[in-house]
């Protein structure tokens, strides 16, 4: 079960280097043609890079451990990142904070209450400035999910 | 050459684009890009003793892909926002169909810039819906 008493809680900052190999890696991946991502020394980051932050979240740290989140029962409901300026470059160094934003319970129509889990992750520039935000909704199904609902 | 500020009416589309057919290799390099190693998305033995028939996409692929498709679009220093509600899984074997349209121009009041707000789909060939995305992006003076 989910603990609502997290919302609210928010990790310890951390770094994370924004690098080329990373980006061409990633555009590979989500099947990116785009010279912009492939062929620019200092390319910019496709939209949801950011979700390879994990690879520099500490260990234990991360929200889901925390929250004691069942893996067979995920599933991920929504994803939505807001860059203020252009996306960041390869280069860039990044500060990283997520926070628990909202944690709501709904009667699923297939699998029982499902618990709705929204964080919030701000990554700031080296002056500090916010750059770019984060906002998940991660969904624990009541049982075991049936193929129909989220990803 | 991103389009210009004219050729952005609302109602304005680009060519819809056909990926896959996705096998689990599909699932398995973008697990390995993004680092979430959840199993459900490649250990079959996992995903079926959680009820599923079979290992499935991660959605944040898929977001990826439409993501890559936007910016192909309109360029990719210009994206200032980009959502996904997740709807249908996506299975090994489908080929997914990215469209978008523009549903909204907001024009540059006090110093701001110019903005399009975009309408994203990805539909699953001969199923349904697998993401609902939404996106907004700057237009530059060309």
């Amino acid at each position: 079960m989910v603990d609502a008493s997290a919302v609210g809680t928010t990790d310890e900052p951390f770094s994370m280097t924004v690098e080329r190999g990373k980006i061409r890696e990633f555009a590979r991946a989500t099947m990116s043609e785009n010279p912009e991502y492939l062929d620019d020394p200092t390319p910019p980051i496709e939209p949801t890079f950011l979700t390879s932050v994990s690879f520099w979240t500490p260990p234990g740290q991360s929200v889901f451990s925390k929250l004691k989140m069942d893996l067979k029962r995920i599933l991920h409901g929504g994803q939505e990142y807001v860059f203020h300026g252009p996306p960041p470059r390869a280069g860039q160094e990044l500060t990283v904070q997520t926070r628990v934003a909202e944690i709501y319970e709904k009667e699923g129509k297939r699998g029982g209450t499902m618990t709705f889990v929204v964080t919030v992750t701000e990554f700031r520039d080296e002056t500090g400035k916010i750059v770019a935000e984060a906002r998940s909704t991660a969904i624990e199904t009541g049982r075991p999910a049936t193929a129909k609902e989220g990803a | 050459m991103a389009p210009s500020w004219d050729d952005l009416e609302v109602g304005a589309t680009t060519e819809p684009r056909t990926i896959g057919p996705l096998n689990r290799t599909d699932f398995v390099r973008y697990q390995g890009a993004s680092g979430d190693f959840n199993p459900i998305h490649h250990d079959e033995e996992f995903a079926q003793a959680a009820g599923y028939p079979s290992v499935f996409s991660v959605g944040m692929l898929q977001a990826g892909i439409l993501a890559s498709y936007a910016t192909d679009w309109l360029g990719a220093d210009n994206v200032r926002s980009f959502g996904v509600q997740f709807r249908e899984q996506v299975w090994p074997g489908d080929r997914l169909v990215c469209s978008g349209s523009v549903i909204e121009r907001l024009d540059a009041r006090n110093g701001e810039e110019r903005t399009v707000k975009l309408e994203l789909i990805v539909d699953r060939e001969g199923g349904g819906t697998a993401i609902k995305g939404w996106a907004t992006f700057a237009v530059p003076d060309a």
